[in-house]
């Protein structure tokens, strides 16, 4: 697990020694017996993380403000629905972030979304983002190592999906690839960059 | 759309990429599919890592979410045993009733079976809540999930791809492909396994899809190679051409 921490505002983050990585697993199940104190500590260890997540797919800074207040109580209301043989929590928190980030942007289409020519102007800055912010930890190191076995197709239709939030055929008329070829190249480079890092199996 | 074609939705579905239809249609497959939820989970783990930069959020968000957080009730956990009670309920009083009764009825039967099934469709929502009723793997899942699997990858000069993963515990092999061209006309691709001694063995001839998953015919027990060729409609008995691809299994 990538080790966030949440505290030292303006701190670099570095990630914590392992040692001071809380069990998100163990937080989130005394939050469903109602810890309050537990939650706030899983919220200190996740929130820098999920709101970075929210902020690139939202973009508009108040409106990701909402949005992870939003993913927060969502996370309470569903704690006890979060099951360990199924996976991380944070991979579990970060999806609950991901899907409600990207319901915002989908659901304020005619509003504030993001333009497509910013995204493509942008598709070379964001990987380098991506790369930048890897090298938090040796587990996000691995991941940059991993994002550089993708091919350049499938890199940029898992970042155009995943930051973005486009949908696999919009991501496919972004890429100019054939409808319905765009969810192969996703899931092949997903597949690599989980078999390259080495989780999930 | 197929199942091969709904399969092939798991990457897009683990990234939040399908559209609403495609989504329901996606999570409604994911409650017959261990594969599928196996690999959203696995994806999952992987997208989670892709991150981004950690931004804190301001003391204004914490302070609203944890004085938030005091009027909601957390839900409880999923318990198969409570989802299984209205239908043991429903189908003990079935029994009671008459004839008519129960034709009378069997509409209401219907609209619980849905809310169950709504039910399961929800538990999906979240890819990793517990299935409450798994069912029974397929040929293909029990390869798929056996222990010992291993995948062998191949990759074409067109993009295509074709993976087999073999149980050799199970004996059973399976090809899966994607974005295959079509075999040309009055043509079929024909499956093979290889024997130790070098003799290539009849296993299955490929669907006429793209993106297909089956499992081979025969024992794969000792194979020691997949092989696919292009033969005549109807397929051969021995391969007729040079193979387009062999897999070997031995590594």
């Amino acid at each position: 697990m990538d080790p966030v921490t949440g505290n030292a505002a303006g701190a670099p983050h570095q990630g914590a020694p392992a040692g001071a990585v809380p069990d998100l697993g163990a937080l989130l199940k005394r939050s469903a017996r109602g810890d309050e104190a537990a939650f706030a500590e899983l919220y200190d260890a996740t929130a820098a993380r999920a709101h970075g997540l929210v902020l690139r797919v939202v973009r508009d800074r108040a409106q990701a403000e909402e949005v992870t207040q939003e993913v927060f109580l969502e996370v309470w209301r569903q704690s006890g629905r979060y099951d360990a043989d199924r996976g991380s929590a944070l991979a579990w928190l970060m999806t609950i972030a991901h899907r409600k980030a990207v319901d915002r942007v989908r659901s304020a289409e005619a509003a504030t979304r993001r333009d497509v020519t910013y995204e493509e102007t942008n598709r070379s800055v964001a990987h380098d983002e991506t790369a930048e912010a890897a090298h938090a930890s040796l587990e996000a190191r691995r991941v940059r190592a991993a994002l550089a076995h993708l091919t350049d197709v499938q890199r940029e239709a898992i970042e155009l999906a995943y930051f973005g939030g486009y949908t696999h055929t919009e991501v496919a008329a972004l890429l100019d690839l054939p409808v319905g070829t765009a969810k192969t190249r996703i899931r092949d480079g997903l597949i690599r960059l989980r078999d390259s890092i080495g989780v999930g199996r | 759309m197929t199942d091969h074609d709904l399969h092939a939705l798991s990457g897009a579905y683990a990234l939040d990429a399908l559209d609403d239809d495609e989504r329901a249609r996606f999570e409604a497959h994911l409650a017959d599919c261990a594969g599928c939820r196996e690999e959203v989970a696995s994806l999952g783990e992987a997208a989670a890592l892709l991150g981004t930069e950690p931004v804190e959020p301001p003391a204004a968000v914490r302070d609203a979410v944890l004085s938030g957080i005091r009027s909601i009730r957390p839900l409880p956990p999923i318990t198969s045993e409570p989802a299984a009670e209205p239908v043991d309920d429903l189908a003990a009083r079935r029994t009671r009733r008459s004839l008519v009764q129960r034709i009378a009825g069997t509409p209401l039967i219907a609209a619980a079976a849905v809310v169950l099934l709504l039910a399961v469709g929800t538990a999906w929502l979240r890819p990793w809540t517990e299935d409450p009723t798994p069912p029974p793997a397929t040929a293909v899942e029990q390869v798929l999930r056996a222990a010992d699997a291993t995948r062998v990858d191949k990759e074409f000069p067109d993009g295509s791809r074709a993976t087999v993963v073999l149980s050799r515990s199970l004996g059973g092999a399976v090809i899966q492909t994607e974005d295959m061209a079509p075999a040309p006309q009055g043509k079929v691709y024909e499956l093979w396994l290889q024997r130790p001694d070098g003799a290539m063995v009849p296993a299955g001839l490929m669907p006429d899809d793209p993106d297909a998953e089956l499992r081979l015919e025969g024992d794969a027990t000792h194979a020691k190679a997949v092989g696919i060729t292009i033969e005549p409609d109807g397929g051969s008995e021995l391969p007729t051409t040079t193979p387009i691809a062999v897999l070997d299994l031995a590594t």
